[in-house]
């Protein structure tokens, strides 16, 4: 990262924090076995990967596909493949168990949001806001997606290996979202803690008012937002983004080392110490 | 919220009342106050075709007199049509209030409209040698159905169903607009302009008229006066995203053209789908679906997009 300058406001006082950077993912250990040391979630279903179940969404509502899904979980099927998704909103949320679940075809809005445990992959594209607030698992969509893609997501990887539209990542506080081509803008917006790794370009205000976290850029950055400042790849992050990337069949156009790295530069009002009266008299 | 949607083939005609019934009917939960068509069907040479009504749909429930009150206003047109000078050559009375009519004219159109408009209750819908604009209250099912468009054949159209906001739900306040009094130009749009009075008033000082209070009218209005004064369409509509200001993503449509443009924030969805005969875009992929039900690669165009087809 950068030196921070010091500004007017520090001279006035103002404390700029260093935050740690350390997401609020929880990390299992791998010795831990899983029912006997409770990482299940409490009602979680005891699923068999190699126990198969399918699912034909063309009359479907969201809520029978997604009732249907936790009926199979409940029968012990950890397999699930959904046919005839049609880009209809809402599919696959509110997952927390372990599961593999395919979509063939594409999925309209808030597609996968609110998950923790599923690995999920989307043959086709995903609409606004796919895989919002998820907590942990993975979902990988193989053509595009839309805007708002990984809203506040707090854990666990979401790859998209096309284009994906504006503010993706907004409010992020965690995992790991990856784009195979580009992004819109305002894309990071308030980024609070994980990391953003793009591989094509980055549209307009990128960062802007982010607190933490980190984005890489492998194209060109049509403009960074406030407060976002470009940082030094070290090599531990290089050798994570090119094993992170490996494991989607995703490169680097020029290695990670090529990537560009945007960071919070903490010089907005909120990281100083002071209270409301002291701000009006330095302001 | 509103819900968009447009098509377009190229090179050829095709069933686009009933393409475009569907994808309004799957953005129904986008709006269900009314929805909206602008059919660009085949033009015959010279003539015009003139959408456009009376009364309100909801005057009609207004006591006993509104129905001859409907038939002396339709009268009056008829009348003055006369004296203008136009030559009708069919007219078709689709619903109690509202009407189609063919015909040749060689005079200023604006003259004609204003004198139309006079009579109370009328509101000119549409003039175009090729545009036909279709509005009411209900859903898309329910409006094709009243006005029989699913047989309707042409090249290109936009709808549109909506979530009234911040003016009545009414024919007044349905999306598209036409350009008054331009021909063949129609929108529809998602979202809001906060320089909507700013641009009115300059607009109403150049002789402009606006039927209604909704932001989007100015967007049809502003896009047609852009073109008279020399721009071609993708020149005016690159031109409104700088000028327009707030958060929109709006369809248009001319005689053989069709275009979208997304605000610099890319705050309103959309979605298109481009082949080498046919493009379709909507605010959700599930209204092109209704059209394609197989897998298609579908995109979403970037801030400050802007982008035209021809037919």
């Amino acid at each position: 990262m950068g030196e921070l300058k010091n500004t007017n406001a520090q001279s006035a006082g103002m404390h700029t924090e260093q935050l740690s950077g350390r997401t609020q993912q929880v990390f299992f250990d791998v010795e831990s076995r899983e029912n006997e040391d409770r990482f299940l979630y409490p009602g979680a279903f005891e699923v068999d990967f190699d126990k198969h179940g399918e699912i034909d969404a063309v009359d479907l509502t969201a809520r029978e596909v997604n009732t249907q899904i936790r009926d199979l979980m409940k029968d012990g099927v950890g397999s699930i493949t959904i046919k005839n998704p049609g880009a209809k909103h809402s599919f696959g949320v509110g997952l927390l168990n372990r599961l593999n679940l395919t979509f063939e075809g594409s999925l309209g809005y808030f597609g996968c949001g609110l998950n923790d445990g599923p690995n999920i992959r989307i043959t086709g594209r995903v609409g606004w806001s796919c895989g919002g607030n998820m907590m942990g698992g993975t979902v990988v969509i193989e053509k595009n997606g839309g805007s708002t893609f990984g809203n506040a997501i707090r854990g666990g990887d979401l790859v998209c290996k096309g284009d994906v539209g504006s503010r993706t990542g907004i409010d992020m506080k965690g995992g790991t979202i990856i784009v195979g081509g580009r992004t819109g803008a305002f894309s990071g917006f308030m980024m609070q803690r994980g990391r953003m790794i793009i591989l094509g370009d980055a549209g307009m205000n990128l960062g802007d008012s982010m607190y933490d976290g980190i984005i890489y850029v492998g194209g060109k950055i049509a403009g960074l937002g406030v407060d976002a400042v470009e940082g030094e790849m070290s090599e531990l992050e290089c050798a994570w983004i090119e094993r992170k990337l490996e494991m989607y069949g995703l490169k680097a156009p020029n290695g990670a080392a090529n990537l560009t790295k945007i960071v919070a530069g903490k010089q907005l009002w909120n990281y100083d110490n002071l209270e409301p009266a002291e701000k009006k008299l330095v302001l | 919220m509103c819900g968009i949607a447009g098509l377009i083939h190229r090179g050829k005609r095709s069933d686009i009342g009933s393409e475009l019934s569907s994808m309004l009917q799957s953005l129904k939960h986008r709006g269900p106050d009314s929805t909206g068509f602008a059919l660009y069907g085949m033009p015959e040479e010279g003539e015009l075709v003139m959408r456009f009504k009376v009364a309100e749909q909801e005057d009609m429930q207004r006591g006993f007199k509104i129905h001859d009150e409907v038939k002396e206003r339709r009268a009056l047109v008829d009348q003055r049509m006369l004296e203008m000078g136009v030559n009708k050559k069919e007219e078709e009375q689709v619903t109690e209030y509202a009407y189609r009519y063919r015909f040749s004219f060689d005079g200023d159109i604006k003259r004609l409209t204003d004198y139309i408009e006079d009579i109370e209750g009328a509101e000119i819908l549409s003039v175009g040698h090729a545009l036909e604009l279709v509005k009411d209250l209900g859903d898309a099912d329910t409006v094709s159905q009243q006005y029989g468009l699913t047989a309707f054949q042409g090249t290109h159209a936009i709808g549109h169903t909506r979530m009234a906001t911040e003016s009545d739900v009414d024919i007044r306040s349905a999306h598209p607009y036409w350009a008054y009094p331009f021909n063949d130009v129609s929108v529809v749009h998602n979202g809001q302009l906060t320089n909507y009075w700013m641009f009115r008033r300059a607009m109403e000082r150049r002789g402009h008229r606006f039927i209604s209070n909704c932001d989007s009218e100015l967007i049809a209005v502003y896009l047609a006066d852009r073109m008279d004064l020399g721009d071609d369409l993708e020149a005016a509509m690159v031109r409104s995203v700088d000028e327009l200001d707030g958060v929109f993503t709006y369809v248009v449509a001319t005689a053989d053209r069709l275009g979208m443009a997304k605000d610099v924030m890319a705050a309103k969805p959309m979605v298109l789908y481009e082949s080498d005969d046919f493009v379709a875009l909507a605010s959700e992929e599930v209204a092109i679906r209704s059209v394609f039900p197989h897998e298609i690669d579908t995109y979403d165009p970037y801030e400050g997009e802007v982008k035209v087809w021809e037919s």
